[in-house]
């Protein structure tokens, strides 16, 4: 049996919905980031699956997801480093804690 | 890459995705949501082997499974103070649900119109030697970018990471 183009839509746009949910609802700035990456993930199978149905011998959708890769590592690496940061000098990592932006 | 593709696998991998998203969502341990997240990362490398991207599926394993979920976890580990902290009562908010709902909704309404007048998966799908082909010929570009976004990155993270102290 074979899926079609709808099954992966349908996946992506139900991964997105829950980052969203958990980037919303969540207390803790990691648990913030882990649900950000769940919508980059989410993006990234429907650019693949749109790409495989439609166009498969040009591959954009490949492309544009393996830059999407790069720029959520490059995103997570310093959001990471941000979140170091404030643990440093305020010892938690809730987000109604960061209400400051200097320091 | 096999050409054909297997509706159970797809099935399958789908929902493991969206079984470890569940479950990252709901969990009260964020080292326990750490480690569905790895899950879901790597059901998603099976789902873009699923769709030929054969490269697409090892890139993810290692940069999604291999560094983003191992650096959460050192995260998570250096900014826990004792091993009660890692459990949290439930964050639930109605006014989050209600907005990601109502995004699913604009999404399943945007794609109910969608309907290409491809039906099944084409068969023929190019390997990894024609993705390195165009990657360095067509995409030259945004490769190039991409390396510098990676560098100013890690220099960034690296002067963070030392207090923000000048050099």
């Amino acid at each position: 049996m074979t899926v079609g183009l709808q099954f992966f839509l349908a996946l992506s746009a139900s991964l997105f919905c829950l980052g969203l949910y958990g980037a919303l609802s969540k207390r803790s700035v990691i648990m913030v980031l882990m649900s950000l990456e769940l919508m980059a993930n989410a993006v990234n199978i429907n650019l693949v699956a749109v790409s495989r149905f439609l166009t498969p011998e040009r591959m954009t959708g490949q492309f544009v997801a393996v830059f999407m890769m790069v720029v959520a590592a490059a995103e997570i690496g310093l959001g990471l480093a941000l979140v170091l940061a404030f643990y440093r000098q305020a010892k938690t990592v809730e987000v109604d804690a960061m209400t400051e932006l200097k320091g | 890459m096999p050409s054909a593709v297997s509706g159970t696998a797809a099935i399958v991998l789908g929902a493991i995705v969206v079984g470890s998203a569940l479950g990252m969502i709901s969990s009260r341990n964020v080292v326990h949501a750490a480690f569905w997240m790895l899950g879901s990362m790597l059901g998603t490398a099976g789902i873009y082997a699923v769709l030929s991207a054969g490269f697409l599926a090892l890139v993810q394993v290692m940069v999604y499974a291999g560094a983003v979920a191992v650096l959460l976890l050192f995260v998570i580990m250096m900014t826990l103070r004792s091993r009660e902290d890692a459990t949290r009562k439930a964050d639930f908010s109605w006014r989050a649900l209600g907005l990601a709902l109502a995004m699913g909704g604009v999404l399943v309404a945007g794609f109910y119109g969608f309907s290409p007048e491809v039906a099944a998966m084409p068969e023929v799908a190019p390997g990894v030697e024609m993705f390195g082909r165009e990657l360095f010929t067509t995409w030259m570009l945004p490769f190039e970018v991409a390396s510098l976004i990676l560098t100013v990155a890690l220099v960034g993270a690296v002067w963070w990471s030392n207090g923000g102290k000048d050099r």
